[in-house]
């Protein structure tokens, strides 16, 4: 057992041993949504504010989830009905929400590095749900939960991540967290969305979908982010599709026990083929489902992270 | 440094699950109705060795679960997570008698905390408890039904259980840190 962190900021500076840790907790959190009664009281007291910056659903709403199967008390704080948009820096902010008395904040924020920055400026436990294009780890913790589960292993598999990496906090993230546990991850996607940097990371970079594709054991597919760019990366989504998208001709062409992964919302015609979707090969769903577990599992180990360590007795 | 002393050795631990077995049987007369349910760790090898002991008293086989309280205890935020292990509930608890077993009954904070858990399973007629040792110093109003060796001690010693289950020889020691 190894998490002494009071935050969970990024995946880049965990170890091994602590995204193992978390992974191994989920699965104890897992099998508590699938009771009759999906609840336990393990922050029971505790408050936790969801400082969502930037929009968000998905992320929001499974982060409000697992932390009302944890017990806790829940304060929903979105940009557009806030005070940060009457000119209130994000420290007074957080500083305000702390007067609350708050024990977790949970943030989403357009800026990178801004978790890091709470961190630093308040005494509650930081939870970073997507910041910029930096890091969203608790997307890539539930990806390779959910990789782990199907597989029964990580280490040596080949995992292809195709679409938007420039602009994905997904991506990198997942680059992190697979890298570490020993997979071999390819990325792929148009050249001005998927730079020749990224080798720096440990990854093989193509532009040949087709060699992308072909020994990959997991296909994860990122959507394009056009409310990331800022100028035209490339010449249409229509071109994007029949170029990059996920289609049944292409699924062909890839190892039969290859699983289909999305960290959603989906685009269907775009990066992937309604069909592929909604097909049996396709874990999308089940990442979803994951996420509360891992979810769970974070806030459970960061509440333990505060304090001395002690024997178990 | 370290002394330890042995409280039981793997002869003496048998002879004290034999008894509890029996002393199980003789508390429940419908045996159908018993359910063990061991804590997470060594009580759930516990539990396991007297289902099979009682499945011979009774002639037929004996629902053996697994219990973490990890998510129930009160001092979640005043130590590190604690590492949490599967639950596995296979029968329906409603109305059965819950045998609960741990290795060793201290504070009590553990059972009162696999005593919430359980009620997230159902409501059990009855809910028993049954311990290996039973080293005192309880902080809450709980007592173990069946109990397999009462051993004195101090605040500053562990009861160690060590079961060929985890590695290692059956004993049970009481160290002095």
């Amino acid at each position: 057992m190894s998490w002494h962190r009071k935050h969970l900021l990024d995946i880049e500076s965990l170890t091994v041993e602590e995204i193992v840790t978390v992974l191994d907790t989920a699965r104890a959190f897992k099998a508590v949504g699938e009771r009759a009664i999906k609840k336990v009281p393990a922050l029971r007291g505790k408050t936790v504010i969801n400082l969502f910056v930037e929009p968000s659903t998905r992320t929001r709403i499974s982060f409000e989830l697992s932390e009302q199967r944890l017990s806790a008390d829940i304060i929903n704080f979105t940009a557009e009905a806030s005070s940060l948009k009457k000119g209130e820096t994000l420290r007074d902010t957080a500083r305000n929400l702390e007067a609350l008395n708050a024990d977790f904040i949970v943030i989403r924020h357009s800026a990178s590095g801004a978790p890091h920055f709470l961190a630093r400026v308040i005494n509650a436990s930081v939870i970073n749900a997507g910041d910029g294009a930096h890091e969203h780890p608790t997307q890539a913790l539930l990806d390779v939960f959910t990789i782990r589960e199907k597989k029964g292993k990580i280490e040596g598999l080949n995992v292809t991540i195709l679409g938007d990496i420039l602009y994905s906090r997904v991506a990198r993230s997942n680059i992190w967290a697979l890298t570490k546990l020993g997979a071999k991850v390819t990325l792929c996607g148009p050249s001005t969305l998927v730079p020749r940097v990224f080798e720096q990371m440990g990854c093989r970079v193509t532009y040949d979908v087709e060699d992308a594709i072909r020994e990959a054991d997991i296909i994860n597919l990122l959507r394009i982010q056009h409310e990331r760019q800022r100028q035209t990366m490339f010449p249409s989504l229509g071109e994007y599709a029949t170029l990059f998208g996920l289609n049944k001709e292409r699924l062909k062409r890839t190892k039969p026990e290859a699983l289909i992964m999305h960290p959603g919302p989906i685009n269907r015609g775009v990066e992937i083929d309604s069909e592929i979707a909604d097909c049996e090969r396709s874990l999308i769903l089940e990442q979803v489902t994951n996420g509360l577990a891992v979810r769970m599992a974070v806030l459970f180990l960061v509440n333990g992270g505060k304090g001395p360590q002690e024997l178990v007795t | 440094m370290t002394d330890s002393a042995p409280i039981l050795n793997a002869p003496a631990i048998q002879r004290a699950l034999t008894r509890i077995a029996h002393e199980i049987a003789e508390r429940n007369e419908i045996s159908s109705e018993v359910v063990l349910i061991g804590i997470q760790r060594p009580g759930v090898h516990l539990a396991r060795r007297l289902g099979v002991l009682l499945s011979g008293i009774w002639s037929h086989p004996v629902a053996t679960g697994s219990l973490d309280v990890s998510m129930h205890r009160d001092d979640l935020d005043q130590r590190a997570a604690p590492n949490v292990q599967p639950t596995e509930i296979p029968v329906d608890v409603t109305s059965k008698t819950v045998v609960l077993v741990d290795d060793v009954l201290f504070s009590g904070r553990t059972i009162r905390a696999a005593m919430d858990a359980l009620n997230d399973f159902g409501r059990p007629k009855r809910i028993q408890l049954a311990v290996l040792v039973d080293r005192g110093h309880r902080e809450l109003p709980i007592k173990a039904d069946f109990v397999g060796k009462n051993v004195p001690t101090a605040m500053n010693e562990v009861v160690a259980v060590r079961l060929t289950e985890m590695g290692g020889l059956d004993e049970v020691v009481v160290e002095r840190r």
